[in-house]
């Protein structure tokens, strides 16, 4: 109902005579509430706000116009446009089932999963006449609170103590259980190493081929499926098209994700329970690993030092305080400050770590090649000009000694509140 | 079922010796195209034979010809005496002749590459045969910290470095992928010296593998940017932005308490900081 923008000539009318008695009233009328720009103040002085003056425009700039034309045309309804456009969709009696298990990577559906989650539903809604359900499996606690807007039509919670850890056996033979009764016409698992594993162990468990490394499915008429996909094989050097398989281990970007429809992410639960599986594989939780052993290649955090450090043992003993993996510049190397499996760049190591310090490097190109897939890199430099300097999100010039010194500090004052508040705790 | 020769020739193996079987397969150079070994079937080869107490045996199926012995030489050369070379045709499902050769050969743990180099490299041949012989099988294998009374305890290398320890009751499977010790260098002598141990098997052959068609990778298509907002300023603002790239801060002329700060506040927000 709200949609209908209801004018009244007179009110506006009102609201454009400055002069007219009721002018003020009009104005916080049409202005939805707002604030009055003029009012007479308790001395009889006339106060105005400037801030009230004018009215937003279509495409949300401020606009005043003082001919008085257009100002009292302004839509009280502003708020429609926040509203939700998508398309809320439910599917009663689905056709079929497309059954999805998102990694949830940290408790969340990663795009991998939404990706995946808009090849389901680009499956399931191939034939308007009979739509198709997207059904996804969670394993676990998460925190995702969109699960209507990834597109998913049902959803199977499995959750508790049961489902804590990495078990894979357990969760083969829940999808199993899963497959048994809801007969899904494909199951798709994201091919990273998590969904990867699942989805082997339950390609093999149900004695079905999957389709790994799938970059690309599209609509065949001649395929017996009424699928083809494309597969990337050999180590990436081949693409294999074929049918499209029920089982598929798709990479990410595979499909656009859902962002049109909101489904109804209806939670059902299993009629024939969960099965009981005596587990052969016992998980003995994560290991501590120490960040100096950790190969260069998938470190997460990496400090790495250059020409420009000068004092090394605050250069070591920085990243022993901030728990990162020492990397080092070729000069650095060929030095002997640094050993030769710690050289970053295109001779040493290509680096794919999600925070890359770089402390004192100028940034030869060899060196900004081995570090193309970092996501956030910080320079500590001298030159402001450095190439270095260009590449990184975030560049502080200065001193490295000092900076680092500044760094160690700040670092330590912040465990040193940490610890404090657990021990209040 | 011909008994497995290669287990016998192993020298080191004693009474209450570890029975590691590692299956190895022909690699392809990523760049030249060259049959030569596969990357994570030789660090598999490299973490048994670095396993103590442990008599190392190896196994290949697959077609045989002098390029493929010439890449099966290469594991010879890591200090092996011999692998077993199992006969199959090309475009042969290799699972059924491999499974009933370690049922045979009865090894206590199965090491193997994750995946293949060549052909379908779905990497799916260690889970059906952990299905067909009924053995539980692990991923990502980093390393093996002790073997006693049947039950191994492994680290599994999680991604970013981070590993996981787990106990598996033997016998079982484990795959080893990058992240495992990189394999020694393979030496010309053994390899030349090292004995090719031939075993006939029936071989099934892939029905499915003829109706799929390969070809060179295509590039994948860059995804856009779509930009869906119902305002038209929105939409103009998107297109008209300008790339990314020079969106980088820089801190100049500040004390290095302030430069720290902003380096710490990014470090935070990464969640990098433990």
């Amino acid at each position: 109902m709200s949609e209908f923008v209801r004018r009244d000539p007179r009110k506006e009318w009102i609201a454009r005579n400055r002069l007219h008695p009721q002018h003020l009233e009009m104005l916080a009328e049409l202005g939805g509430g707002a604030v009055a720009s003029e009012w007479m103040g308790p001395n009889g002085v006339m106060r105005r706000n400037p801030h009230a003056v004018g009215f937003i425009g279509p495409n949300g700039i401020r606009r005043i116009d003082r001919s008085g034309i257009q100002q009292a045309a302004q839509a009280p309804g502003r708020s429609i446009e926040a509203k939700d456009t998508r398309k809320p969709v439910t599917v009663d009696t689905p056709a079929f089932m497309v059954a999805v298990v998102p990694d949830m990577a940290g408790g969340r559906l990663s795009s991998h999963d939404r990706d995946l989650l808009g090849l389901a539903r680009q499956l399931a809604d191939a034939d308007p006449a009979q739509p198709g359900a997207v059904l996804a499996v969670v394993f676990g606690e998460h925190k995702e609170t969109t699960f209507d807007e990834a597109g998913i039509d049902r959803l199977i919670h499995l959750e508790g103590e049961r489902f804590s850890g990495y078990l894979p056996e357990l969760s083969v033979a829940t999808l199993q259980s899963v497959d048994r009764e809801m007969t899904p016409r494909h199951w798709l698992l994201p091919d990273s190493s998590v969904g990867g594993e699942l989805g082997r162990r339950l390609a093999a468990r149900l004695g079905e081929r999957p389709a790994a490394q799938v970059w690309q499915v599209e609509a065949d008429t001649e395929s017996a499926t009424g699928w083809r996909c494309t597969a990337r094989g050999a180590a990436g050097r081949n693409d294999i098209t074929r049918a499209l398989p029920r089982i598929v281990l798709a990479l990410a970007e595979c499909a656009d994700p859902v962002s049109e429809t909101r489904h109804a992410a209806e939670p059902i639960t299993l009629s024939n329970g969960l099965p009981d599986i005596l587990g052969r594989i016992e998980d003995m939780g994560e290991v501590a690993v120490d960040p100096a052993s950790v190969s260069l290649a998938e470190a997460e955090f990496i400090l790495s030092a250059g020409n420009g450090v000068k004092n090394w043992d605050s250069y070591h003993h920085a990243a022993e305080v901030l728990g990162a993996t020492k990397g080092a510049s070729r000069v650095a190397v060929d030095d002997g400050f640094m050993p030769r499996d710690r050289q970053v760049g295109a001779t040493g190591t290509w680096v794919s770590a999600r925070v890359y310090v770089a402390v004192g490097i100028s940034g030869a190109i060899q060196h900004l090649q081995g570090i193309q897939s970092c996501d956030k890199v910080v320079a500590v430099n001298l030159d402001e000009g450095c190439d270095m300097v260009k590449r990184a999100d975030l560049a502080v010039i200065g001193d490295a000694s000092q900076i680092l010194a500044a760094l160690v500090s700040r670092v330590e004052q912040y465990r040193a509140e940490q610890q404090e508040n657990r021990d209040a705790a | 079922m011909p008994h497995d020769v290669s287990n016998k020739s192993a020298k080191q193996s004693t009474a209450n010796a570890l029975n590691v079987a590692v299956l190895v397969s022909v690699g392809q150079h990523p760049l030249t195209a060259r049959a030569r070994r596969a990357d994570q079937d030789a660090r598999a080869v490299e973490m048994a034979l670095s396993l103590e107490n442990a008599s190392v045996s190896l196994l290949h199926a697959g077609p045989q010809d002098s390029d493929h012995e010439e890449a099966i030489r290469g594991y010879l050369g890591m200090g092996i005496n011999s692998v077993g070379l199992i006969e199959q045709k090309p475009q042969a499902d290799v699972i059924p002749a491999l499974a009933n050769a370690l049922r045979a050969s009865a090894p206590q743990l199965v090491l193997t590459g994750t995946r293949a180099e060549t052909g379908e490299a779905s990497g799916v041949t260690p889970y059906l045969l952990a299905e067909a012989l009924g053995w539980p099988i692990i991923t990502g294998l980093a390393a093996v910290e002790k073997v006693e009374q049947g039950v191994v305890t492994v680290l599994q290398a999680l991604p970013r470095g981070k590993r996981r320890r787990l106990r598996i009751r033997l016998p079982a499977l484990a795959t080893v992928d990058s992240s495992a010790p990189a394999a020694r260098q393979s030496a010309f002598g053994p390899a030349r010296r090292g004995e090719l141990a031939h075993q006939k098997a029936a071989s099934e052959l892939d029905e499915a593998l003829s109706t799929w068609q390969f070809q060179p990778a295509r590039k994948r298509p860059k995804r856009l940017k779509i930009v869906k907002s119902s305002s038209a300023r929105d939409r103009f603002k998107a297109a008209a932005a300008k790339a990314d790239g020079g969106g980088g801060q820089t801190l100049n002329d500040v004390t290095p308490e302030q430069g720290a700060e902003a380096i710490f506040k990014l470090l935070k927000e990464e969640g990098v900081l433990s």
